[in-house]
């Protein structure tokens, strides 16, 4: 029953959920600081060797990053309804949609694994495999090592995600959400709109770079 | 007790119908003979984006508005560092470099 899950320190459910919602949202601040301060040192790098990073970010895949983009942002889209579909009861819709997002999330990392096999088939991996292509000086080899670490980064968030949001399914199967109680979806949720937010900005960082170069 | 009502659905699937069409413009724009602009173009439909993905989807907008603290201190200490590594970097003599 709802009532069980209220915790002793708070009021009602409404409290304990905003209290969670708020500790989410300090999390979510650290985690601004953690990916803003990779994306520092690539602006560094971009402003002091704009060709190389241009002639290297040219050879990303813009289609596959953005078909991630669009399978992120759908997963956003799910899981908020997820949350919708919880104050209204509709265990079923919420089950439904959480396990959605979850298969999203999987299919952004199977798109990726894809695009990694495709980036090794092309020598552009540093340290392991680096070709250095026609016009290619070191600085390009550091855009690559931005782009693996970040996406790297971002993947390991995403599989938290994948791995929160399916025992949030689990739960909810168990009919653990009943109205009045959703802190854990609205918490879970909050981070994983937050993680599609991170790769809005990696696709910035990494996908558009150079295509208009002759 | 009967279900109460589901909220609207609508705003939820024009913010992600406005993100998949920012997301057409950035790549559109990637293409375009635009020089210089093209990371204030990729950069601003990003953070554009990421408000839309912030007021929405995370609904910052709705209670507690104790949020937008929270959330504004994040953006704040991320300023601060920007600012006083640009302060370090934009200011070395030879930087940028012209490989």
């Amino acid at each position: 029953m709802a009532s069980a899950q209220l915790q002793v320190q708070y009021t009602d459910l409404r409290q304990q959920s905003e209290t969670a919602q708020l500790g989410m949202w300090v999390f979510i601040a650290t985690e601004v600081l953690f990916f803003g301060s990779l994306i520092w040192a690539y602006v560094v790098y971009r402003t002091a060797y704009p060709l190389q990073f241009r002639l290297a970010g040219h050879d990303s895949v813009i289609l596959l990053g953005s078909i991630n983009q669009v399978i992120l942002l759908t997963s956003s889209l799910t899981m908020v309804l997820a949350i919708r579909a919880a104050r209204a009861q509709r265990q079923r819709q919420l089950l439904d949609l959480l396990l959605l997002t979850a298969l999203l999330g999987v299919a952004f990392l199977g798109v990726k694994g894809y695009e990694y096999s495709l980036d090794a088939a092309s020598h552009a991996v540093p340290v392991l495999d680096f070709l250095f292509k026609p016009g290619y000086r070191p600085p390009a080899e550091m855009f690559w090592t931005f782009y693996f670490i970040a996406t790297g980064l971002h993947a390991l968030h995403l599989t938290i995600g994948i791995v929160l949001v399916l025992i949030l399914a689990a739960r909810a199967a168990r009919g653990a959400f009943s109205r009045g109680y959703d802190a854990p979806l609205e918490v879970i949720g909050l981070y994983w709109s937050f993680v599609d937010t991170v790769w809005l900005f990696l696709f910035a960082c990494i996908y558009p770079l150079g295509r208009s170069l002759s | 007790m009967s279900a109460p009502a589901a909220e609207p659905v609508g705003p939820y699937v024009i913010a992600w119908l406005v993100l998949l069409l920012l997301l057409g413009v950035s790549v559109a724009s990637a293409y375009l003979p635009i020089g210089a602009w093209h990371p204030v173009m990729s950069f601003g439909i990003a953070a554009t984006q990421a408000a839309i993905v912030f007021l929405i989807f995370m609904r910052l907008r709705g209670r507690p508005s104790l949020k937008w603290v929270f959330a504004g201190a994040g953006f704040f200490w991320l300023f601060l560092l920007f600012a006083m590594s640009a302060v370090d970097y934009f200011t070395r003599s030879g930087y940028p470099l012209r490989p």
